[in-house]
C-alpha cells in the first residue's frame, strides 16, 4: 500500500508524487487533503491532494521540502512506500454552478487549487486562474491549469515570467475589469490574508483553504484551530475552506510560527 | 446475573474455602497495598508503569479477605456485572487461569480494566467491608493480577457462520464488540482511522498507567481468533456509507469515540503552547514525541498549567512532570471533593509533585511578543449551592484574580463527539449533543443494521462502560441477524 508510482521534480524543492491509494482516489473530492506518515517513526503531516486517478488507483501529491518530514518524502523514489496515507480528510469544496470565479494560487498552493479549477470549469463557471510565485521556476502545473481555465494570469515577484507583481495585482486587475462572483485562494497564509483584504474591499465573496499545523487530522487534537467569525473552528473537520473575510489571518500566521 | 458462570457460589470448592476462615479472621487482614515505583524515580520515565502489580502471595492473601457474600453487592457496582467473588475465590485457591476465565465471561479487556477502572466508585464502593468500617477488598488490583498472570487457554476458533460485520473504531467498545462477534462465528473487520490499533487506550492513556504491551496483547489475541484490522481508514471518508453498504456487511457497529477536545472560549486560548490534552497526549503517547528517533515534536513546558480535574487532566499533568516540567499546576474550578479524577490518580499526581489549584478558574491567558503564552489569570472561586449534577457549583469571588506565570497550558475540560460519522451517514439520528441516538437496550441506531456504543453514544464515559456497550451491541446484533 501507498507505493510511490511516479515522481516528477517541479523545482529543486518541489516534487510531484503519484501514490497508490485506491480507496482515497475513489472517494476524494476537490478540497480534500490527506495525512501522510513517511516512515515508522515519522510524524503525521497534512498534504493536499492535487489530483487522483480512479482507474490507476492513485492520488497525486505535490510536496515542498520545508521540514524534515517533507524533505524525507521529497527524497523518496518510485517503488518506495509511504508508511501511512489517511484520507480524504476535510470538507469538500462547494463547487459553484456557473458565474465567474477567480482561482488564485501561490507556490505549491496551486496543487490543491487544480482540482477546484477543474471542477468549477466542469460545472460551467468562467474560470480565471491567477498563478503566482517568486520567480519563473516556481510556477507549477501551468499546463494543467491552462487546460481547465478560460484565462490564466501569471504573476512573478521578479518579473521573470508573466507580469511582475504580486498575486493581488493580478486578482485586482480582473475584479476592476469584470464582474467576479467568487474568489478562491490557496497559498501561503500571508498571501491569502492580502487576497482576502483586497476582495473584502471590493465585496467579492472569497474562499481560503487553510494549511495549519495538524496532528491527527480527524478532529481529535485541536492543533489546527483558527478563529473564524470570532469563533474557534478546527481546520481539519470544519475546513479546510472558510469564508476568507471571516478568518483571523494574523492569529493563524502567529500560530504557524510555533 | 451470570447464571451460567463457570464459578458458581455453591461449587464445592467455594464452600470449602468459606469454611477455612471466619469472617472475623478475614476482616483482620489489612487491605493489600499496591507496590509502586518511587515517585522521584517515576517522574523520570514516561513508559514504566507506576503500579507494579501484586505478587502471588499478596494476591492470595487479599483474595482471602473477600467474605464471598451470599448476595455480593460488588457485582451490582460493576457496569458489566463481572462475577467478582467468582474470580477472586479462584485466585485464593491458586487457580489464576480460572479466575481469568471468569473475568473473560463478561469483560473483553480485564488487564485494561484492572488498571483504569474507577473501582473506588464502582465495585469497591459496594463492598460489605464499608459497613464494617473497614477498607474494601482491592478488587481492581486482583482483576489486574488475574489478567496479568492467568494462563489463557488457546482461544477457540469458531467455525464461520458466513456473515460479515464491520466495526468503526478500535477503542475499548470496538474491541469488545469484535471479541464477542468473532466468538459468535462472524467474519469481523475493524476499521481504525489512526495508524495504530487501540483508540484511546493508545493515544490517550499514558504508558505509565497502561503499557502499550498490555493493549497489544489483547489485540493480538483478537487477531489470532481471526479479527481483521484495517488502519488508516476513516469511515465516512476513506470508505463512504455507500462503500460500506456495498461491502456486504450484515451489521455495522460504530464506536468512533468522543474525539473532539473542548475549549473554554476565553481570551488568549489560541496562543502558542496552549494545547488540548488530546493534542498533548497524542503527540507523546501515540506519536512518541520526546522519545529519541521519533519525528513528532512536542513543547517541553517548564511551568505548566493543566485546566480541569478529570482523569485526562491527571494523565496530562503527570506526563508534563515526566517531560521535565518544574512547576505543574492543576487548575480546577471546584474543590478537590468534586474532582472527577480517580483518587489514585490524584494521589499519584500529588506524590509526583503536582500542585492543585482548586477553586480557581482561568479567565484569560496572556502572551509574549511572539504569541506564546506567558501567564494565566485565574478567578478565585468559592462553593455555592449544589447544582443539577448534585455537585456544589463554584461561584466567582468578586475581584479575586490572580496572575501566575506559565509557559504551557493544557486544556482538559472534556471532549465532544466526533462528527465524522454523524455528518457522513444519511438517515442516522443524532442527539442535540451530537451523539448518535441509540436504543438504550440494544444500541441500535435509526439505521436498522447500524449499532453504536461507547463515547459516540455516551459523550464521554469510561473504558468499562464502552466495553459493556460493545458486548451488549454484539448480543443484540447477533439476535437480530439470526432472526432475519
Amino acid at each position: 500500500m501507498f507505493k510511490i508510482i511516479t515522481k516528477e521534480h517541479f523545482s529543486e524543492n518541489v516534487v510531484k508524487l503519484e501514490v497508490e491509494a485506491p480507496r482515497i482516489a475513489k472517494s476524494r473530492r476537490p478540497g480534500h487533503f490527506v495525512i501522510v506518515i513517511d516512515s515508522a517513526k515519522g510524524e503525521r503531516i497534512p498534504l493536499t491532494i492535487a489530483d487522483a486517478d480512479v482507474e490507476r488507483g492513485t492520488i497525486t501529491l505535490v510536496v515542498q521540502a520545508i521540514g524534515d518530514s517533507t524533505r524525507a518524502i521529497c527524497s523518496m523514489e518510485p517503488g518506495e512506500e509511504l508508511h501511512d496515507v489517511v484520507g480524504p480528510l476535510g470538507r469538500a469544496t462547494q463547487i459553484r454552478q456557473g458565474g465567474t470565479v477567480v482561482c488564485c494560487g501561490g507556490g505549491v498552493g496551486v496543487a490543491p487549487l487544480l482540482p477546484i479549477i477543474k471542477a468549477m470549469k466542469a460545472a460551467g463557471c468562467r474560470v480565471i486562474s491567477v498563478l503566482a510565485a517568486r520567480t519563473k521556476d516556481l510556477i507549477i502545473l501551468e499546463d494543467e491549469v491552462r487546460a481547465n481555465s478560460d484565462e490564466v494570469i501569471i504573476m512573478t515577484d521578479d518579473g521573470s515570467y508573466g507580469c511582475k507583481g504580486l498575486v493581488t495585482d493580478g486578482v485586482e486587475s480582473v475584479i476592476c475589469r469584470e464582474q467576479v462572483d467568487e474568489v478562491v485562494t490557496i497559498g501561503p497564509a500571508v498571501m491569502m490574508k492580502f487576497v482576502s483584504l483586497l476582495t473584502a474591499k471590493y465585496n467579492v465573496p472569497t474562499i481560503a483553504s487553510l494549511n495549519t499545523i495538524m496532528v491527527d487530522g480527524t478532529g481529535m487534537c485541536g492543533a489546527c484551530r483558527v478563529t473564524v467569525g470570532g469563533k474557534t473552528r478546527f481546520v481539519c473537520i470544519d475546513g479546510p475552506e472558510f469564508d476568507a473575510h471571516q478568518v483571523d489571518f494574523d492569529e493563524m500566521i502567529m500560530r504557524l510560527r510555533q | 446475573m451470570n447464571k451460567n458462570t463457570i464459578s458458581p457460589r455453591d461449587a464445592e470448592w467455594r464452600e470449602e474455602l468459606r469454611k477455612q476462615h471466619t469472617a472475623r479472621e478475614r476482616g483482620m487482614i489489612p487491605r493489600v497495598e499496591m507496590p509502586e515505583l518511587p515517585a522521584d524515580y517515576r517522574v523520570t520515565t514516561l513508559t514504566e508503569e507506576v503500579n507494579q502489580g501484586l505478587s502471588r502471595e499478596m494476591a492470595v492473601l487479599e483474595a482471602t479477605r473477600c467474605l464471598d457474600c451470599p448476595d455480593p453487592q460488588c457485582v451490582t457496582g460493576c457496569p458489566v456485572g463481572i462475577n467478582i467473588p467468582g474470580f477472586i475465590k479462584n485466585i485464593q485457591r491458586g487457580e489464576t487461569g480460572q479466575a481469568l476465565q471468569v473475568l473473560r465471561e463478561t469483560s473483553a479487556l480485564p488487564a485494561v480494566c484492572g488498571r483504569v477502572c474507577p473501582q473506588e466508585k464502582q465495585c469497591e464502593s459496594k463492598c460489605i467491608y464499608h459497613k464494617m468500617k473497614k477498607e474494601p477488598v482491592a478488587i481492581g488490583y486482583l482483576e489486574r493480577f488475574a489478567a496479568d498472570n492467568g494462563e489463557v487457554p488457546t482461544e477457540k476458533i469458531m467455525a464461520s457462520n458466513g456473515k460479515r460485520v464491520a466495526v468503526v473504531g478500535s477503542g475499548p467498545a470496538g474491541l469488545s464488540f469484535a471479541g464477542a462477534m468473532i466468538a459468535n462465528g462472524y467474519d469481523v473487520t475493524v476499521f481504525e482511522a489512526l495508524h495504530e490499533i487501540g483508540g484511546v487506550l493508545k493515544y490517550g492513556i499514558p504508558e505509565f498507567r497502561l503499557p502499550n504491551e498490555v493493549v497489544d496483547k489483547e489485540i493480538e489475541a483478537l487477531r489470532r481468533q481471526g479479527v481483521k484490522f484495517e488502519k488508516d481508514t476513516v469511515i465516512g471518508k476513506t470508505l463512504t456509507q455507500r462503500d460500506i453498504d456495498a461491502m456486504g456487511f450484515s451489521g455495522v457497529f460504530v464506536a468512533s469515540g468522543a474525539g473532539l477536545p473542548r475549549f473554554m472560549g476565553i481570551p488568549g486560548e489560541n496562543l502558542i503552547n496552549v494545547v488540548s490534552s488530546n493534542e498533548y497526549l497524542t503527540r507523546i503517547n501515540l506519536m512518541h514525541a520526546g522519545t529519541a528517533g521519533y519525528a513528532t515534536p512536542v513543547f517541553r513546558g517548564k511551568k505548566v498549567a493543566i485546566i480541569g480535574g478529570g482523569n485526562t487532566a491527571m494523565d496530562s499533568c503527570r506526563t508534563a512532570r515526566r517531560m521535565g516540567a518544574e512547576r505543574t499546576m492543576v487548575v480546577y474550578r471546584r474543590s478537590e471533593a468534586e474532582m472527577p479524577a480517580r483518587v489514585e490518580e490524584v494521589k499519584h499526581a500529588r506524590e509526583e509533585g503536582v500542585e492543585f489549584l482548586t477553586l480557581h478558574n482561568p479567565v484569560e491567558y496572556l502572551g509574549d511578543e511572539r504569541g506564546r503564552v506567558r501567564a494565566m489569570r485565574l478567578q478565585k472561586m468559592e462553593l455555592g449551592e449544589a447544582d443539577a449534577s448534585g455537585r456544589r457549583s463554584p461561584v466567582a469571588i468578586p475581584g479575586a484574580i490572580e496572575e501566575i506565570e506559565v509557559d504551557m497550558v493544557i486544556v482538559s475540560v472534556g471532549v465532544s463527539p466526533n462528527p465524522l460519522i454523524p455528518n457522513n451517514f444519511e438517515g442516522l439520528d443524532v442527539t442535540s449533543r451530537g451523539t448518535i441516538a441509540a436504543n438504550a437496550e440494544t444500541l441500535q441506531s435509526s439505521i436498522a443494521h447500524l449499532y453504536a456504543g461507547g463515547d459516540i453514544v455516551r459523550g464521554g464515559a469510561t473504558v468499562i462502560l464502552a466495553m459493556g456497550d460493545g458486548r451488549r451491541a454484539a448480543e443484540a446484533m447477533h439476535m437480530a441477524i439470526q432472526n432475519k
